[in-house]
């Protein structure tokens, strides 16, 4: 028989999380700081919602680009929090998740062996996305010193005459480093110079602790070469119900809008009911929770401190991650036997790009009880690795 | 929401919580979050720091009620002085001035279903501005204090997700 495997796809490497989250689910009685959601459920009016959308009926597909209102509402939020100005009805798309906006964003964009370039420590689908739509990924090493913001002088250095566009993750995961108004000015200018296109994932935007997340299509001359992808799932506890968007050039929209119509058809409508309401209604629920997640992230700080264990103060996301250079092991050793003599769970920095390696990433989305156990523990380990150093 | 207001929804939901606690999640001096206390109680913001129980997982038998009273306002004192005549008896959990259909809410806990009675037919039926009394006895607490009782919280998700 022949191979029935396609050679592109199995050339790409399994995510790095899952072989830990393998040895994670055996053990019974682990405590996880692993996890990339919301610990809240979504808001209650917001579920209610949707229950009432089935109730009434509204089982149906939508129009491929998603319900009108939903597009409508999802323009007035943008402008509202972060002063940009979409066409609900020809720069906006409906998606499952941010994911697929990336996804087929990538696929409406490339030719075959145009670069990409792709900042990380990162999300793990960007690189994987680009291979699969054809492109070819150029990685830039975020710098510690810098606290993996990504610099103007990175991007030039990066840039060849085959880069078509920059992949910008901030708020970032994993690191939970933000950009601010200054480093994106920076950043945009080299576009436009290079003409280079921005696929701008923001789906933690509204989680940032310092000043209001700004988006880069904000900036003069950027919304015409910039994709705005973000979602519900951060911002409204809604990971489960798959629901996302993107905003951009009309001309990219319509080929995005093509591919999702053949691939996907339309997103979930009972989450695009539910969606609306969030948009109308649930500015209060995003403010508790901002709220929630910075005094844990402002706990685990202070934690870090007071056992002298290294870390940049990150202003976004939901993610620490402290340096563990100072133990002389890899980020997969010391995740592997905090895991093995502790039981508690983080993910190693390398699971997101090899200039992860040296970190953790640490998610807040816990309780600040779980938090201040794991901690103990996390203060009890390095204790003891000090102490190994020592003798 | 200012200081203040930080404060008082984190104790709402934990008084158990220390001073320094609190002035790390907020990012605020320890001083400045022992006085804003201080001084909240001494204004009478503060009025209590109470555990949220839930008695039906004990084995002491408490029994609880809300009852509706209907008085007649007297010249000069209004509700104030029936209210106070109410929310003096020990029993007596709350007493609420309320709109509509009758006057004051009274919510109540007693040992047995009889002691709740005995008050209301003895004391407060009896109290001379009082026309008249229903009583609705609780049958089960679902949610009490912003908390639900019923069911427990469980962490619904993967263990590791990107």
């Amino acid at each position: 028989m022949r191979n029935p495997l396609a050679d592109e796809v199995i050339k790409i490497k399994p995510s790095g999380i899952r072989k830990f989250f393998d040895i994670v689910s055996e053990m019974k009685d682990a405590i996880s700081l692993g996890v990339g959601e919301p610990d809240f459920d979504t808001p209650w009016h917001i579920r209610d919602e949707g229950i009432y959308s089935l109730e009434k009926g509204k089982t149906h597909y939508t129009s491929n680009a998603g319900l009108i209102e939903l597009r409508e509402e999802i323009c007035r939020y943008l402008h509202r929090r972060f002063h940009v100005d979409y066409d609900p009805k020809k720069e906006t798309l409906i998606t499952v998740g941010g994911s697929e906006a990336i996804d087929i964003g990538l696929r409406a964009m490339l030719n075959p062996g145009e670069e990409v370039l792709i900042p990380q420590p990162s999300y793990v689908s960007y690189e994987p996305c680009t291979i699969l739509a054809g492109g070819k990924p150029v990685i830039i090493n975020l710098k510690a010193e810098n606290e993996f913001r990504l610099t103007a002088q990175e991007v030039l250095d990066a840039v060849t005459e085959k880069t078509k566009l920059l992949i910008l993750p901030f708020p970032n995961n994993p690191t939970g480093a933000i950009m601010e108004q200054a480093d994106l000015e920076a950043v945009a200018k080299v576009c436009i110079e290079k003409d280079i296109y921005v696929m701008s994932d923001e789906i933690y935007a509204e989680l940032t602790y310092k000043e209001q997340h700004v988006s880069i299509a904000s900036l003069p001359r950027m919304k015409e070469r910039t994709l705005l992808i973000n979602g519900f799932s951060k911002s409204h506890a809604m990971t489960g119900w798959r629901l996302g968007y993107v905003c951009g050039p009309a001309a990219i929209i319509e080929q995005m809008t093509k591919i999702h119509q053949f691939a996907i058809m339309c997103a979930p409508t009972m989450s695009q009911h539910a969606a609306v309401d969030a948009m109308k209604n649930g500015d209060a629920d995003v403010e508790m929770m901002r709220e929630a997640y910075d005094q844990r992230r402002r706990f685990l700080l202070n934690a870090f401190r007071e056992m002298g264990l290294e870390c940049f103060e990150p202003y976004g996301a939901f993610y620490v991650f402290p340096c563990i250079k100072e133990f002389g092991m890899t980020s997969d050793e010391f995740a592997n036997r905090f895991l093995q003599e502790e039981k508690v769970a983080v993910v190693p920095g390398t699971a997101f790009g090899d200039s992860g390696e040296g970190f953790l990433r640490i998610s807040y989305a816990y309780s600040i009880e779980k938090l201040e156990v794991a901690m103990g523990k996390l203060e009890h380990f390095i204790t003891k690795l000090r102490a190994e150093k020592q003798s | 929401m200012n200081m203040r207001e930080k404060i008082l929804t984190m104790i709402e939901k934990n008084s158990k919580i220390g001073v320094k606690e609190i002035s790390v999640m907020l990012g605020e001096e320890e001083l400045a979050v022992a006085n804003e206390l201080k001084a909240m109680e001494e204004e009478g913001v503060i009025c209590g720091y109470h555990t949220l129980i839930d008695w039906e997982k004990t084995s002491i038998e408490k029994v609880s009620a809300l009852i509706e009273v209907r008085v007649t306002p007297q010249r000069g004192q209004g509700f104030d002085n029936i209210a106070e005549r109410i929310y003096n008896y020990p029993e007596v959990n709350a007493v609420y001035l309320i709109s509509g259909g009758y006057d004051l809410l009274v919510t109540l806990e007693g040992k047995s279903l009889k002691e709740v009675s005995s008050f209301v037919s003895q004391k407060l039926s009896t109290l001379e501005t009082v026309l008249s009394t229903a009583t609705h006895f609780i049958l089960k607490k679902y949610k009490d204090h912003g908390t639900v009782l019923c069911k427990k919280y469980e962490d619904e998700r993967e263990l590791i997700t990107p």
